[in-house]
């Protein structure tokens, strides 16, 4: 039964993957990346990482496909057919990644996994008292961390996209 | 685990997640687009050690928390990356790869 | 004997040298020549009290006047041969000190007067010291390395001397021919060197002049082509002798060195550095004696012979008096080669050596005179040439008269200096062939000629219009001829046999009265001719001139040497290997040059597409390398 329907999403995930980087329309192509991503928090529930999978949803498909979304609306592209590159560069590029992607493939599977087959599942409060543990193999430094990334990339970002209008108010209102 | 699936085929499928972001990213002209392209690699990225640590480490849980940083560090930079690009199309009006070749010889 | 002193004779003319070449923009011109003249009156007292203690004090030792040498190691070769620098006491360099001191002072304390004026005052007394410098080393060599070094430093100070009136051009291509020429012979004299320091493994004078020494007894060892490979060397060194001291056929940069202020022909083409060739041939004497029988000595006294003939001839048609000067000043340096070529070794045989270093010790003495009098003739009227003199004897009598001394010293008339030094060598000729003294005869009556020709031509018949009157020099340049005539009169008495020898030992000699007398009648035969022709103004001269027809012509053109020499160099040397060389040069050498530069600019304007700017291309480049790096590890890994 899993079988199947892990067959389906791998499915859903490389058709519309292939379709996002390869649509013409702007929009569509934002979409589809959400169904990839929508179709990955699906594998996660398979494996019984509940807390990730939510993540996934919440953080990805929700926050991210999002933000991508007001950026193409603020850069006035939603109707426009997209360039596509030269037929040369794309059949070059396949090639290139069609190579890599046997060099990947003979790694992985002249590799002998040592499959530890099990049914653990795991809960939330597993995660969360990895995540904010201090003894050895605990993440709270990096949780931390983490928290001053997401300050840094906020004001990165309001700076960034400040832009000269609000910096010549400030100016004129002092 | 996934009952009846090897961990081969799930690795073959981030692989081929892999690729085609690269594919994409190299393909694509519009800035928005080589953006949806980074998320495709990062997104094969965290499969990749969602599924390692479920097949061959089920008892810890390093993985997870990988995955949950990557996801975090994601979203910061495609927040970046848009805060860049809407600047970049005050400037320039474009998003086009193209119009961005500035260091060019 | 205290030798530091004589290490101080060279040094004061270079400190001179020094600090006239470092701060000649900061000293007044006068300052200058009384440096020059101060350093170099010390170095004169120097040489005089060398000479003194040498002679009188130390003396001989067994009979035998002791070879003094300080030494240091300059460069090692091997173990046994190495140049070293340092200072040899001799009889002749002792000689040669006193006599490069005196003349350069005297030139020194003339110039004083001569040069006044001259915008590169300080210039020329700074490469006067120089070339004094240079000469003492010259003279103090320890070794054959030590003498190159200073035989290319007076070549280098002539160079310098005779382009002194640099923008004149014939000046400038007349120091370049000098320098080129005596460059030339002393290629000869390099390779001369090389075999010697080679077969013999060593350069040093002591050892190789040893007459017990392995240099000289071994000299049959190695021979080439028939003759000792040292021999050759020999020859080689003479051939550079021969391009300093003018022996034919390199004798063609003299004449033209006159371009040069007339101090400097006196010091450098009278009385030293071209006796430098002489000089050298008697410093390697017992060398040139014994090897093969004194082979090489023969081609020396032939040599000398023929210059002294063929310089005397021409010399006869000149109407440039500097240039008469400079064709008779070759013509005594052939004397003295000559002398040094029929020399023997032991006690009286030795004659032909000590006439030589006598010939030009008196040589220095009158021709130094003669080129300072004719100086003080064209200071006065500002031209070198007979046809604008004549008549000059009431207007400058000291010239006149110490003029009159010199030629009569020249023409070998006794009892001034010349007639003894001159006598001596025709008396070694005689000893050894009589037809080098034939020849040895001829040229003392030319010489009495043509000396008295110019004599007669500037003070004595027709005056000529001079534009002003011209006047006596001033007293800074008559004393030094009046100090030079006194010297040629009074220094053939000098009993110079008992000072130098080929062995050191000092030997009587004794007056051989019918020799003496018939080379004094070839004298007074040419004085006599020359009043005939010269004191009135007559025709008989361009009678008998044109009575030789063609030879005259060729005599008067210096036997179109100048011109054989000019035709070889451009039309064979230049278009045969100059140009051939050049176009090479041009095409190939550098060709390739710019071929590499050209060759990369063509790359990197191929290879800079890869800078495209393009943030794709980049990750392109970025995957592709991380694929290529994953298959290299992959099949490391597997294997």
């Amino acid at each position: 039964m899993e079988r199947i329907i892990f067959y389906c999403l791998a499915a859903v995930i490389i058709a519309f993957g292939i379709a996002s980087v390869t649509s013409r329309k702007m929009l569509r192509s934002v979409i589809y990346l959400s169904f990839v991503l929508v179709s990955i928090s699906g594998i996660f529930f398979l494996v019984d990482y509940n807390f990730l999978a939510a993540i996934q949803l919440t953080v990805y498909a929700g926050g991210i496909v999002v933000l991508i979304i007001f950026s193409v609306l603020l850069v006035h592209h939603i109707e426009m057919e997209l360039e596509m590159a030269k037929a040369s560069k794309k059949i070059v590029t396949a090639i290139a990644c069609l190579i890599g992607l046997g060099v990947f493939l003979a790694a992985i599977y002249s590799y002998d996994f040592d499959v530890i087959n099990n049914s653990l599942t795991t809960t939330t409060a597993d995660i969360g008292i990895g995540l904010l543990s201090y003894e050895a193999g605990g993440f709270i430094l990096p949780f931390e961390v983490i928290s001053v990334l997401l300050l840094a990339a906020m004001i990165g970002a309001i700076v960034i996209a400040k832009g000269k209008k609000l910096t010549e108010n400030n100016n004129q209102s002092q | 685990m996934i009952p009846g699936i090897s961990i081969y085929e799930i690795l073959t499928i981030t692989s081929i997640l892999f690729f085609i972001g690269v594919y994409g990213f190299i393909t694509r002209t519009n800035l928005i687009s080589i953006l949806i392209s980074v998320e495709l690699i990062l997104n094969a990225s965290v499969v990749n050690f969602v599924i390692i640590n479920k097949y061959l480490f089920p008892e810890v849980l390093q993985g997870v928390y990988f995955s949950i940083f990557i996801i975090a560090v994601a979203a910061a930079e495609t927040a970046l990356a848009v805060s860049i690009i809407i600047n970049l199309y005050r400037q320039i009006s474009s998003v086009e790869v193209k119009d961005i070749e500035t260091m060019k010889y | 004997m205290n030798l530091n002193l004589i290490i101080l004779i060279p040094l004061i003319p270079l400190v001179v040298f020094l600090v006239l070449g470092l701060f000649y923009k900061k000293i007044k011109p006068a300052i200058s020549g009384y440096v020059g003249v101060l350093g170099l009156l010390i170095s004169t007292s120097l040489a005089f009290y060398a000479a003194y203690t040498y002679f009188m004090v130390i003396g001989k030792t067994e009979g035998v006047y002791q070879t003094i040498v300080e030494k240091t190691v300059w460069m090692k070769f091997t173990d046994s041969l190495q140049i070293d620098m340092g200072i040899l006491v001799d009889p002749i360099s002792v000689m040669m000190l006193i006599v490069v001191s005196v003349i350069s002072l005297m030139v020194h304390i003339y110039s004083m007067g001569y040069m006044k004026g001259d915008p590169g005052y300080t210039k020329y007394f700074a490469f006067l010291s120089l070339f004094t410098f240079s000469m003492y080393g010259l003279v103090l060599a320890t070794n054959l390395f030590q003498i190159y070094i200073f035989w290319e430093l007076v070549g280098v100070s002539s160079y310098l001397l005779i382009g002194y009136y640099y923008t004149k051009e014939s000046a400038v291509a007349a120091a370049k021919k000098a320098f080129v020429v005596t460059r030339f012979a002393d290629l000869g004299f390099l390779i001369g060197i090389l075999i010697i320091g080679y077969y013999t493994g060593t350069y040093d004078f002591e050892t190789l002049n040893n007459p017990e020494g392995t240099s000289i007894l071994n000299w049959a060892a190695t021979s080439f082509m028939g003759l000792s490979v040292l021999s050759w060397a020999l020859i080689l060194i003479f051939i550079g002798g021969a391009g300093k001291s003018a022996m034919f056929p390199l004798h063609i940069w003299l004449p033209d060195a006159m371009e040069g202020p007339t101090p400097v022909s006196a010091l450098i083409h009278a009385a030293t550095m071209v006796v430098a060739g002489v000089y050298l041939v008697a410093r390697l004497f017992p060398m040139y004696y014994f090897v093969e029988d004194g082979f090489a000595l023969n081609i020396v006294a032939f040599v000398g012979a023929f210059t002294a003939l063929f310089a005397a001839v021409i010399a006869i048609t000149q109407t440039d008096i500097k240039r008469v000067l400079a064709f008779s000043t070759m013509s005594q340096l052939g004397y003295m080669m000559l002398a040094l070529g029929v020399s023997g070794y032991e006690g009286h045989e030795g004659l032909g050596f000590m006439s030589s270093m006598f010939h030009l010790f008196t040589h220095a003495m009158f021709k130094a005179l003669l080129f300072l009098c004719a100086g003080s003739v064209i200071h006065a009227i500002h031209s070198n040439f007979l046809k604008d003199m004549g008549g000059l004897r009431k207007y400058m009598p000291i010239t006149n008269i110490t003029f009159l001394i010199a030629a009569l010293a020249i023409a070998g008339v006794p009892p001034l200096a010349g007639f003894w030094s001159k006598d001596e060598i025709l008396v070694a000729a005689f000893e050894q062939s009589l037809f080098l003294y034939v020849i040895g005869l001829f040229v003392a009556g030319l010489t009495a000629f043509y000396i008295f020709r110019i004599y007669f031509g500037i003070f004595w018949g027709k005056e000529s219009n001079y534009e002003k009157k011209p006047k006596e020099s001033p007293g800074s340049m008559t004393a030094p001829l009046l100090i030079l005539a006194f010297l040629s009169i009074v220094g053939g008495f000098i009993p110079f046999s008992e000072f130098i020898s080929p062995d050191k030992a000092g030997f009587e000699t004794h007056m051989n009265f019918p020799l003496a007398a018939i080379a004094v009648f070839a004298g007074l035969l040419g004085i006599g001719l020359s009043w005939i022709f010269y004191k009135k103004e007559n025709q008989l001269a361009d009678k008998f001139a044109n009575s030789f027809g063609a030879f005259y012509t060729w005599a008067f053109h210096k036997f179109y040497f100048d011109e054989l020499y000019l035709f070889v160099t451009k039309r064979i040397l230049f278009n045969v290997f100059a140009k051939t060389a050049a176009r090479f040069d041009k095409k190939y050498v550098d060709g390739t040059m710019v071929g590499i530069g050209n060759q990369t600019v063509n790359t990197s304007e191929r290879i800079k597409g890869m800078q495209s700017g393009k943030v794709q291309d980049y990750a392109f480049a970025f995957i592709a390398g991380v694929v290529v790096l994953a298959i290299i590890c992959i099949y490391l890994w597997m294997n």
